[in-house]
């Protein structure tokens, strides 16, 4: 047994960086260290990526048109939107080109069209174009009565939100990233050369550099670095998702005019032919407080109603929650300590998703002028992954054939689809993980037709029982 | 492209029993799609006995009549084909279906669509709270419980007080689990009062009335859930029960015209929807009926079935028959005079416990009917009236209004 700090480094395994959170930021950060000759570790607290706030948007690939001008917000989305445009197809991540139109509703929003337009070319975007009521209803003609001007948004699109951050973590995984599920900071120690991290349940380990990538936490993290420069305060919005049969009510997403405090309720078709009703803006004391409401979902049908009325006569096939990290300042939180070897990404509030490749860059460029040194790869070194496309603008398995029979009907996953979803890396090891990689369960009858079957197939795979994988044991 | 005289779409009781009479009256070559890897429906899973009284005249447990089903289809010469799911349309009787090999399209003369329906799940009923595990619709329980041997939880709430939510106090006791309470916003349960009474007496099951589920609570588990009288019932699992919605997409893809008031395919009393060629039977048509009366509607679609194949003709000037409200819906909800309908009924829903009602069949200033019914009216259950006046319409009059009367 070691008797002194030094040699107790030698119980701890040492990675050049080590990345807090593996959200949609953490997991891009850890990707884009994976092409260097860097040892990496990815660190969450949750049994699966993606687990936090990144499970719960409203998956738009932002534009950054309404972001402020000048702002860090503005210039990542701008670039991560270019980045996540080109990375998303090669991996297999549908994005499906619908653009926007963000909708004026009484006489003063339309007159503040002209700022918004404004102010998109302000933040480098040019395209969008000021539309009259009769064209508006001509692009949709299903929007409730009472618009009275619009902007067009073309690039404006839609993702899968979900794929992002697992294709990520799939690469950085392939690219020698070590994955630490279920482990959460609880310390931080900065010593001469390394910083020793503290996990539950009882565990270590010693890096280098570390990232904050703890979205919800980021301003927890900083706190065991003794760092207090702005406190998150989440922000919940609630979300409604109506069945694939609405898809044909919209041909694009429908912006509401946004105000300082959010980006409003808008309607969005989804990647997987669903429509989205969301999201509310309610600011809350609990970072857990992840469960929709009472008032939370009226509030929403009330606004859809308004906007899209015949979508209130369609089902409903899922409700959900998700906090955004916000904070006292509006833009995103971005420090670094070459003292302490540490980057913070903070304060990604409502554009993590777009921005998170950019957001990557910017950790690497501050990890580097903190000290770290980081050669790429040699590119025959790399390996590429894919993901499944569960897009329905493109070809999915079951139309392929080769996977199986399908046992999730309505949302058509095959067998090898959910066998595949836990066993590869990262592997889901929940059926929200399952959910989440393969759409199985998350159709209209929620499991009435397959969640035993589904649960069959994934407990044949490892040794957890049925039991287990349906969270009733 | 792979052809057939009729195709039918679900291979549940109503599907199967098309099937076999449309084989018995002597068409060559009818296919079942099944999208499972068995036929049989909703049945297989049902553990309980309570299946085949009216069409087989035997009474067995869900799984052997569906066997039973399965057996006699093949024994008639259908073809079924399981682990096939019909996408989409390729054509006016045209369908795309999908199988381990992928897309492919198959051609028919005449399609039945009997694709069954389903329980609405937590979220269709927008209930609060946290994503959290033990909550369930009585489908999804019973094949846990019945085919995987899985117990869901220690102590439950039912949602809902209809035949089906005392069906899952029996799944629920089979597998070792209490039931705190079932809740239903009506006055009072929805069964037949001896199922009820052996409920009561036999498991302890309070049913509360008046009241709906406000929010379920609990982070990764069910721990409690409120109702929207404020009371709180600790416990682990939540069984969303009934509230069926017909399982139409499909028939929607398809353009099929809709019943607004149940969101099935509209039919006539030959199962005909507005598209030629195209039939609808089973639960689909009258979110929900008892298995043998889907079976039986199954059957009775079979006549005109083969009438359409030999002649082609399609009626398309229906009268419309509409129920007033406190009816939610009738089946089939249009009439072409001269067709008979399945069991020479008409079936109907209510929204509200009634008594001592008569009801009134009229068209224009004629009544074509008027009769008492015998006991209460009870919503979620069905109540049917006599055919016998269908005869008796004036083919170019008014649409027929069916309405309840003091
Ligand atoms: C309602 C809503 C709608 C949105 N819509 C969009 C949109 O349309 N487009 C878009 O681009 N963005 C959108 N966003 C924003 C986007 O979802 C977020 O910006 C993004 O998900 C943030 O990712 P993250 O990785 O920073 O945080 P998270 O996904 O929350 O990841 C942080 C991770 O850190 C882990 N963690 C925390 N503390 C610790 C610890 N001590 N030890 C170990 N691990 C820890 C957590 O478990 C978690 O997995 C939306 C957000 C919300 C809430
Ligand atoms: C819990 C429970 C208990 C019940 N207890 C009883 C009882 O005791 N006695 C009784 O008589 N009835 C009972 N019922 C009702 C009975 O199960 C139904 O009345 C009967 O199953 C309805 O038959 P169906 O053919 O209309 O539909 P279903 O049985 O639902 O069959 C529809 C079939 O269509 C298939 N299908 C759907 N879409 C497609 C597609 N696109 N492509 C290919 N195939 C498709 C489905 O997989 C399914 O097999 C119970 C129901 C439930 C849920």
């Amino acid at each position: 047994m070691a008797d002194d700090g030094d040699s107790a480094a030698d119980v701890y395994d040492v990675y050049d960086a080590a990345v807090i959170g593996a959200g949609v930021v953490g997991t891009a950060v850890a990707r884009l260290l994976s092409h260097h000759r860097l040892s990496v570790a990815l660190i969450d607290a949750e049994a699966d990526v993606g687990a936090g706030t990144s499970k719960a948007n409203t998956a738009i690939l932002h534009t950054g048109f309404d972001a402020t001008p000048g702002s860090l917000e503005s210039r990542l989305v701008a670039r991560g939107y270019e980045l996540l445009s080109a990375y998303g197809p090669s991996v297999g991540i549908a994005i499906e080109h619908t653009g926007a139109v963000l909708v004026a509703w009484d006489d003063e929003q339309a007159m503040s069209l002209p700022k918004l337009a404004a102010r998109a070319a302000a933040n480098g975007y040019g395209s969008t174009e000021i539309i009259d009521a009769a064209t508006v209803y001509h692009l949709e003609p299903h929007l409730g009565p009472g618009a009275t001007a619009g902007m067009v948004v073309p690039d404006e699109h839609i993702i899968d939100p979900w794929a992002a951050p697992l294709a990520y973590a799939r690469e950085a995984i392939a690219n020698g990233v070590t994955w630490l599920p279920n482990h959460r900071v609880t310390k931080l120690e900065v010593a001469a050369d390394t910083t020793l991290l503290t996990t539950s349940p009882g565990e270590g380990l010693r890096a280098r550099f570390i990232v904050n990538a703890a979205g919800l936490y980021s301003d927890a993290i900083n706190e065991l670095f003794g760092l207090d420069s702005f406190t998150v305060r989440p922000r919940r919005g609630e979300l409604i998702v109506f069945d694939k049969l609405a898809r044909p009510l919209l041909n694009r997403t429908i912006l509401p005019v946004p105000t300082a405090h959010t980006k409003g309720v808008l309607v969005a078709p989804t990647v997987f032919g669903n429509i989205m009703l969301g999201p509310t803006a309610e600011d809350i004391d609990d970072k857990t407080a992840t469960g929709s409401t009472r008032h939370g979902l009226d509030d929403l049908l009330a606004k859809g109603r308004r906007i899209v009325p015949a979508l209130l006569t369609e089902e409903v096939t899922a409700v959900y929650a998700g906090l955004r990290a916000a904070t006292q300042h509006s833009d995103y939180q971005i420090e670094h300590h070459r003292d302490l070897r540490y980057v913070c990404l903070g304060g990604i509030r409502s554009t993590g998703l777009t921005a998170s490749m950019a957001l990557a860059e910017e950790a690497l460029a501050r990890l580097v002028e903190c000290g770290l040194e980081a050669d790429s790869k040699d590119a025959d070194q790399l390996r590429s992954i894919r993901v499944t496309n569960l897009g329905e603008a493109f070809e999915r398995p079951y139309q392929m054939g080769g996977s199986g029979p399908i046992v999730c009907h309505c949302e058509r996953v095959t067998h090898d689809e959910i066998h595949d979803a836990c066993t590869n890396l990262p592997p889901a090891t929940t059926l929200d993980g399952v959910r989440r990689r393969t759409r199985a369960l998350a159709g209209r009858c929620q499991g009435f037709y397959c969640s035993a079957e589904v649960c069959a197939i994934a407990a044949a795979v490892g040794d957890r029982t049925m039991a287990e994988w349906l969270g009733v044991s | 492209m792979t052809t057939a005289d009729v195709v039918i779409v679900g291979g549940g009781p109503a599907g199967l029993s098309a099937a076999i009479a449309i084989r018995r009256l002597g068409v060559a070559d009818v296919v079942v799609l099944e999208r499972e890897r068995e036929a049989g429906g909703v049945p297989r899973h049902t553990g309980h006995v309570g299946y085949g009284m009216r069409d087989l005249h035997r009474l067995m447990t869900g799984p052997r009549y569906a066997q039973a089903l399965r057996t006699q289809a093949e024994r008639a010469g259908a073809r079924i084909a399981t682990s096939t799911t019909a996408t989409d349309w390729a054509g006016p009787t045209q369908l795309q279906i999908a199988t381990a090999q992928g897309i492919s399209t198959i051609a028919a003369r005449a399609i039945v669509l009997a694709t069954g329906v389903r329980e609405r799940p937590r979220a269709a009923r927008l209930v609060p709270g946290d994503r959290v595990a033990g909550v369930f619709t009585t489908g999804a329980l019973q094949q846990l419980t019945h085919q995987y041997h899985q117990t869901p939880g220690k102590v439950a709430v039912i949602v809902g007080a209809e035949h089906v939510s005392f069906s899952a106090v029996l799944t629920l006791r089979h597998a070792g689990c209490r039931v705190a309470a079932m809740v239903t916003p009506l006055p009072r349960h929805q069964t037949y009062s001896p199922i009820r009474l052996a409920t009561a007496t036999r498991y302890r099951v309070p049913v509360v009335t008046g009241a709906d589920i406000a929010e379920i609570h609990g982070r990764s588990r069910v721990e409690a859930v409120t109702l929207t009288d404020g009371t709180r019932i600790e416990c682990d699992t939540v069984v969303f029960t009934g509230d069926w919605i017909p399982d139409h997409e499909l028939a929607r893809r398809g353009a099929i015209v809709i019943d607004h008031n149940h969101r099935g395919p509209v039919v006539d009393g030959a199962s005909r929807t507005d598209r030629a060629g195209v039939f609808a039977v089973g639960n689909l048509v009258h979110p929900a009926e008892t298995a043998d009366v889907c079976a039986i509607g199954g059957r009775h679609a079979a006549t005109s079935v083969r009438q359409f194949l030999s002649d082609g003709s399609w009626p398309t000037t229906p009268l419309r028959v509409i129920p007033e409200a406190p009816i939610l819906w009738i089946s089939p909800a249009i009439l072409h005079p001269g067709t008979a309908l399945a069991r020479d009924r008409f079936v109907l829903r209510v929204s509200e416990f009634l008594h001592s009602r008569t009801i009134a069949v009229t068209q224009g200033e004629h009544v074509l009917w008027h009769g008492n019914v015998v006991g209460a009216l009870v919503p979620n259950r069905s109540i049917s009236i006599a055919a016998d006046w269908v005869d008796t319409v004036d083919p170019a009059g008014a649409d027929i209004v069916v309405r309840l009367n003091d």
